[in-house]
């Protein structure tokens, strides 16, 4: 399309005639009217939507969010200064038959910067989500459901932590038309922070919602462990020294025996005798005590001493002082061997309890993060530049910066522009989506004016800041 | 570009004023793959007719418009039986949308029925043994008819002078079954057109002057209708009902329904809108 098809006559600007180029219609529309639509009026000369899209159930136009830039924010919608314009709201075309919404200039410190700001349409996308736990929440590979359709799977458990897989186009367009619409569901109301329940195949059913915690088979967690078994036992060892025989650090992956363990060996502490279940790694640190599961630091058990398999007569004394702890302080118990090397439950010293309490002290608040990954394809890139390839490269070359609703997103090194940023960062409900199933995300492409032009941009599109801010409801996050 | 499952089930897409509800009924997996080409199909619609827009917009006259998208000229067909009063292939764009996208839907699919809604005006398959019941809303709902699998009608329209689109008259509503849904919409505009009176009450401004991009020109449309004497709307209503008989009778509409002030006006067939005619009120 040509200017010519936005551009209005002299006699239609002063008749105070806008054009609305929110759809190829591109109407043009007479103060106080709408047009074709009736989603965009001319309200005293100015483009305005009269109401929000219902089904996106997204915003107003444009928003201004917060702001690179040392300047604070004032909340005015002066000049605009220091601003910058996210995609929320932006709305776009599919296929992209026409350039970004909205091409904004800007001269922060004095360098002409331009922002392209649309919605992206992503077809190839999902989140990964890390849930702070130590909770066996299911085996590798599992399904993840939500309403009993399939919409990711369990990947890698990582420090204090399981990593799930949700999403991906083989769920949202791979398999039935169910299967696409829970994915796009879930996927959405994970991404606008909205809390989700996930069941997953032969674990457990959590409820997830970006920066908040996790809620395993109805139990809140509130804290991610302090570290593992063995990690736990070399903290505190010093601690525990003059106030116990032997410390257990109960731990689904790696669980601690502090007389045994370097951390013991180092403050000279006498062997106790007192063998867990499991394989040995090295010295004081043991793998598979037990099952995993929802009880002590991530094991099936309840009754810690389930977890001993022997206690050595020879090594052992009548009187030996046990301490058995979670890798989050949340389950602890206190035990004396009698004559017969019986442990026996015993009130525990104040010294030790202390030591309890700083292990729980030390563990950080449990949250699920939620990290939304997706390709920016040809056609989104269309909409910047005339000659894709060229955004890709100026990406890659860390000459345009990526942002998701003004969050900085991570960009994949290989090919396309595939990317992630933490939903947790970005404005509300900045989500939204199409029937193919996709989500729409806002994403803003920002680089200098002439490293613009070079690629191909649409330059002679450019609109300033201040334009935008006049021209459009804006609402301020 | 914007679309969505309504949580009944049913397909909404929207692209600029195209605002569409899709239904189909039959095995899962038929109506998921109706759904599935009913979203492909629509992503090219509007760009496909805005690139013939201008010639779309101008009077059809004693030559017959030339155009080469799939709608357009689906729009062109539908009002070139009304060209001997001032009519452009706008009068037909919803109707034409709703046609093409059925058929979009349709292909390859076994569906017992479906129906494409473009702002009321619907188009309609039905499979042998199937039935849809399509209201009539005025003020309430106000008809009803049953559209049957033997009966010919599969395109349902109504036009009036509140609606998105001007009129040149002053009918509350007036709904046409067609054949199609782009010659009932057509009509659904012509008889609309025809429900009129010359009256105080009945204010009108130049198309233009409301909307630059209208395709009405300078012809004075409808902005209020006051009270009108019962003669005045009685005689309008008859106008609109000679029409829609001219038009059934030139095999252009099986029926219509017309509306004012709480007057009705039944034009069918015995067959075809009795149920219509039975629960009007």
């Amino acid at each position: 399309m040509s200017d010519d098809d936005l551009s209005l006559s002299d006699s239609e600007r002063s008749a105070g005639i806008v054009r609305c180029d929110a759809c190829p219609v591109l109407c043009r529309i007479r103060p106080g009217r709408a047009g074709a639509c009736d989603r965009y009026a001319n309200e005293n000369g100015t483009l305005v939507r009269v109401d929000p899209l219902v089904l996106l159930a997204k915003p107003d136009l444009a928003r201004v969010a917060f702001v690179e830039g040392s300047n604070a924010w004032s909340g005015e919608l002066g000049k605009g200064e220091g601003a910058f314009v996210t995609g929320i709201g932006a709305t776009t075309t599919y296929p992209d038959y026409k350039p970004a919404p909205f091409i904004v200039s800007s001269k922060p410190e004095g360098v002409d910067m331009v922002t392209v700001v649309t919605e992206g349409i992503f077809s190839y996308c999902g989140v990964k989500v890390k849930i702070d736990t130590d909770r066996y929440l299911g085996p590798e590979q599992a399904a993840v459901r939500v309403k009993g359709e399939a919409v990711g799977h369990v990947t890698t458990a990582e420090y204090g932590s399981q990593m799930l897989s949700l999403g991906g186009v083989h769920h949202l367009t791979g398999g039935s038309k169910k299967e696409g619409v829970v994915t796009c569901e879930a996927l959405l109301a994970l991404c606008n922070k909205e809390a989700v329940e996930l069941a997953i195949d032969g674990g457990s059913t959590v409820l997830v919602q970006a920066d908040k915690p996790p809620v395993v088979n109805g139990t809140l967690e509130e804290r991610m462990r302090v570290g593992c078994g063995s990690a736990a036992i070399g903290m505190f060892a010093p601690q525990w020294k003059d106030h116990v025989d032997e410390v257990i650090v109960v731990d689904d992956h790696i669980t601690g025996v502090l007389s045994e363990h370097q951390g013991g060996r180092f403050l000279d502490m006498k062997p106790a005798g007192i063998r867990v279940r499991g394989r040995k790694s090295t010295a004081g640190r043991y793998f598979q005590v037990a099952q995993p599961g929802l009880g002590w630091g991530g094991t099936d058990v309840s009754d810690p001493l389930d977890i001993i398999e022997k206690i050595d007569p020879k090594t052992a004394w009548p009187g030996l002082r046990l301490l058995m702890v979670s890798t989050t302080g949340e389950h602890s118990a206190w035990f004396e061997l009698d004559r017969e090397l019986r442990p026996q439950p015993a009130a525990m010293p104040a010294p030790v309890a202390k030591v309890v309490e700083r292990i729980a002290e030390n563990c950080e608040p449990a949250l699920c993060t939620v990290l939304f990954m997706a390709g920016a394809g040809g056609s989104l890139r269309a909409g910047v530049t005339e000659n894709p390839v060229r955004l890709t490269r100026s990406v890659r070359d860390t000459l345009t910066k990526v942002t998701l609703g003004g969050v900085p997103a991570y960009v994949w090194p290989g090919g396309g522009i595939t990317l992630m940023v933490d939903v947790a960062k970005m404005p509300e409900k900045s989500f939204g989506y199409v029937p193919t199933p996709a989500l729409v995300a806002p994403i803003e492409f920002t680089l200098r004016a002439e490293d613009y032009a070079a690629l191909g941009g649409y330059a002679s599109r450019a609109v300033t800041l201040e334009d935008v801010l006049s021209r459009h409801k804006v609402r301020l996050e | 570009m914007s679309g969505a499952f309504l949580p009944d089930g049913r397909l909404h897409l929207q692209h600029g004023p195209i605002d569409l509800i899709v239904e189909a009924f039959g095995a899962r997996r038929e109506v998921e793959a109706a759904y599935r080409q009913a979203i492909a199909r629509f992503g090219d619609i509007l760009p496909t007719l805005v690139q013939e827009l201008p010639l779309l917009r101008r009077p059809v006259g004693d030559a017959y418009p030339l155009l080469h998208g799939p709608v357009a000229r689906r729009m062109v067909e539908a009002v070139w039986a009304h060209r001997a009063q001032y009519i452009t292939p706008m009068a037909a764009v919803a109707g034409s949308v709703a046609d093409e996208m059925l058929q979009a839907m349709l292909a390859g699919r076994t569906l017992d029925k479906a129906y494409v809604n473009d702002g009321g005006d619907i188009a309609i398959h039905l499979a042998p043994g199937h039935s849809l019941r399509a209201g009539i809303f005025v003020a309430a709902l106000d008809g009803a008819v049953e559209l049957a699998y033997d009966s010919p009608v599969r395109g349902l329209a109504t036009s009036g002078w509140g609606g998105r689109s001007f009129s040149l008259g002053i009918a509350d509503s007036v709904t046409v079954l067609a054949s199609t849904a782009a010659m009932a919409d057509a009509a659904a505009t012509v008889i609309a057109n025809a429900v009129d009176a010359d009256h105080p009450a009945i204010e009108r401004q130049s198309a233009l002057s409301l909307d630059p991009d209208s395709d009405l020109g300078e012809l004075a449309v409808t902005v209020a209708v006051g009270d009108l004497p019962a003669e005045i709307a009685v005689q309008a209503l008859e106008r609109g009902s000679a029409k829609a008989r001219e038009l059934r009778r030139r095999g252009l509409i099986q029926g219509a329904a017309l509306a004012l002030k709480g007057e009705w006006r039944i034009e069918a067939q015995a067959s075809c809108l009795t149920t219509s005619a039975a629960s009007a009120r």
